[in-house]
């Protein structure tokens, strides 16, 4: 305990996507302030969509994220159709499912490899580690170049993909071209679960936290475009009364709006660990005996354990992409078509990092009138500032940069993604 | 110490991250790339700060904040070698449509509380702020084209890009024109070649994320695009998007915008 005030900065906080801040006040051994504070310039997507036609929406909303632009290209399609009053028939549904495996992987496999793994093995990055971690980084990087693969035969590229719109796809790949992709599946599938038995190997600190977990649930398979918002807590909704259940919120450090569940504006946690807590059973058969073999049970509520549950969804993801892959035939029309009508919709989907929302009021002539895009960072920051509050409580006798590191790699592990929500982490400690 | 490679930052403005996203998807040639290059700052890949001068500095996104203004000043003094990643750092990205609306009314259309939001009104390319030694295009770039950047600043060669516009990758990969062939809008001919002529491909007109090409004749795609059927409602928003901002787009937009009187920086007004 100090009498004279202490202010701790780092610059920012690195191996995540964007920028942000993080400000911690304690006062003795009594934390009084927890922040995250997010400094992202806003891009005023919501505003800057009114007056685009529907099928402009998808290319624009992709760029809020260059990370998982295909989440916002699903989670938009589905909310027009849902206005529109009209839904793709299966083979559409399991392409959009196959493109977003293609996002899981690509995305995970980063996270993993690159962001994630270097805080458990002490290095400072991926590219650091790759020395003496020679092949679990090339491993890494080749699942990650095939999650963009897929994306690029699928999508067209890899990074705001052109080929997803409103009613299915512009124009679908051969069938040859898609067989073409097997091999390295198979490979890939298998490499995937040495990465997560890999990853399951590493040192996780005790550190379990109350969450109320919130993701999709759909009784015939794992979530990614469809299903009810369920949470450990007993919540089911469907997506269109996601606005009743959910508020957001907006709080003077942060260009990120909150979200909070229920009259209370309670937090709750979304994201890979989220979805494994609420889906685990519907896993792909070599993902959950995978499951089963790394021990992992519910609740899993340790949030570096994150780690296991993205390499567990890598490999549901490549079982899936499989089996999707064996089996498709080039399908005779991309794209079902599409009436625009006056009318609203909403939908969620399950971005690599959460659930993602969005609600769109579109005109007769399929004008966006009004846009709501909720993240799943901006869902998950008061989450994350009453874990920062938990883990600074029970370290506060601890050296300033200790706690700085430990803040940072708790947030690291959330996968935060603050260009999504909005960007620049810097702890600034005060103790009085 | 210091270390004898050439030195690589990567800076961030309002973007999406994926122009620096690309370069982490390099994957074959990340790894050889780090030989050659000391990767001393890049914040969303590493740890590691280190502290300028720099070589070579990416720069991803467009300036919104007047803190951000600052910041890029600083940054180029930092940098031998400055160089703009994507449209947002290029042009301003999509998110200087702003730049023609009401922003405080942008502001409270998001914000409960605007007073919490500080931002400027526009978005703009860092151009308009510092000198830029070469600007690389695209929404996203090409990864291919960001590693031949490298390679030619890395040899002290200044680096070069294809002018020329998407109908040429069409023509080369074999594509059968969607505008001659399905009367769809494509502004393939006004923008600039990077992408691998990707949308015709899929079957869908080209949307301009390149950015316009050198000497496009931005008028008479124009006259050809309405004559041949599309509402200036279609055509319009194409040229307001990603690349909305950049100098050529713009003039085009406010000719037709009105009424189609000749702009006076618009040049190539066909008969």
């Amino acid at each position: 305990m100090t009498s004279e005030p202490r202010r701790i900065r780092v610059e920012a906080l690195t191996r995540v996507e964007g920028e942000g801040g993080l400000y911690v006040r304690v006062r003795g051994d009594q934390v009084e302030e927890v922040r995250l504070e997010i400094y992202e310039p806003p891009r005023l997507f919501e505003a800057l969509l009114r007056g685009r036609s529907f099928q402009e929406v998808p290319d624009i909303t992709a760029r809020i994220c260059g990370i998982c632009p295909v989440a916002y290209q699903m989670s938009t399609v589905h909310a027009i159709e849902s206005a529109f009053g009209c839904a793709p028939g299966p083979e559409i549904r399991r392409l959009r499912r196959l493109l977003y495996c293609g996002e899981w992987i690509e995305s995970h496999a980063l996270h993993v490899h690159m962001l994630h793994a270097p805080d458990f093995l002490g290095y400072p990055s991926g590219l650091a580690m790759a020395a003496d971690f020679p092949e679990e980084i090339k491993r890494g990087l080749r699942l990650k170049k095939h999650g963009n693969q897929l994306l690029e035969l699928f999508g067209g590229r890899a990074v705001h993909p052109i080929n997803v719109a409103v009613g299915g796809f512009y124009r679908l790949p051969d069938t040859s071209d898609a067989a073409r992709l097997i091999p390295d599946f198979e490979w890939g599938l298998q490499a995937a679960i040495d990465a997560t038995r890999w990853v399951a190997s590493f040192d996780f600190a005790d550190f379990d936290q109350p969450y109320e977990f919130v993701a999709l649930s759909h009784p015939a398979e794992y979530p990614m475009n469809e299903g009810r918002i369920v949470s450990s807590q007993g919540m089911d909704i469907s997506a269109q009364d996601f606005a009743a259940e959910f508020t957001e919120y907006q709080q003077p450090h942060s260009t990120a709006l909150f979200c909070g569940r229920g009259a209370a504006q309670t937090h709750y946690l979304v994201g890979p660990l989220a979805r494994l807590n609420l889906n685990l059973e519907r896993l792909a058969p070599e993902a959950l005996r995978l499951a089963e073999e790394v021990g992992v049970t519910r609740p899993c509520a340790n949030p570096y354990r994150s780690i296991i549950a993205r390499g567990l969804e890598i490999v549901h993801a490549y079982a899936e992409a499989l089996s999707i892959l064996k089996t498709y035939e080039r399908p005779r029309a991309p794209r079902i078509e599409v009436r625009p009508r006056a009318s609203s919709g909403a939908a969620v989907t399950e971005a690599p990092r959460g659930l993602l929302y969005h609600r769109f009021e579109l005109d007769a002539d399929g004008l966006v009138r009004e846009a709501t895009i909720i993240p799943p960072t901006s869902q998950n920051q008061a989450q994350i500032e009453a874990d920062l509050r938990s883990l600074v409580s029970a370290r506060v006798a601890r050296p300033d940069e200790e706690i700085a590191r430990d803040c940072e790699r708790l947030v690291r592990s959330y996968d935060p993604c603050i260009s999504c929500s909005t960007h620049f982490l810097k702890l600034d400690m005060v103790r009085t | 110490m210091s270390d004898p490679r050439p030195s690589l930052a990567v800076f961030k403005f309002a973007s999406c991250d994926g122009c620096q996203l690309t370069l982490l998807a390099a994957e074959d040639e990340l790894l050889l790339l780090a030989e050659k290059l000391h990767v001393a700052y890049f914040l969303e890949a590493s740890s590691d700060r280190g502290p300028g001068p720099y070589t070579i500095g990416l720069v991803e996104g467009s300036i919104t904040t007047a803190e951000d203004a600052a910041r890029i000043r600083q940054i180029r003094q930092q940098c031998k070698y400055l160089i703009t990643i994507g449209a947002c750092a290029t042009a301003g990205g999509i998110q200087a449509l702003r730049n023609w609306a009401d922003c405080d009314e942008f502001v409270r259309a998001v914000y409960a509380h605007p007073e919490y939001i500080r931002t400027l009104r526009t978005s703009t390319a860092i151009a308009d702020h510092v000198p830029v030694d070469f600007e690389l295009r695209g929404c996203p770039i090409n990864k291919y084209q960001l590693l031949e950047v490298l390679r030619s600043l890395l040899g002290d060669v200044r680096p070069r890009t294809p002018a020329e516009s998407v109908c040429l990758g069409c023509k080369r990969a074999g594509n059968v024109c969607v505008t001659v062939a399905q009367g769809i809008p494509c502004l393939g001919p006004v923008t600039q070649a990077g992408c691998g002529a990707l949308c015709p491909k899929y079957d869908r007109g080209c949307y301009g994320c390149y950015g316009p090409a050198q000497q496009a004749n931005l008028v008479s795609l124009s006259n050809h695009t309405l004559a041949a059927g599309t509402p200036p409602d279609v055509l319009l928003p194409l040229l307001r998007n990603f690349n909305g901002y950049a100098p050529e787009f713009r003039a085009e937009y406010d000719r037709l915008a009105n009424g189609g009187a000749a702009h006076p920086t618009a040049t190539g007004e066909t008969p």
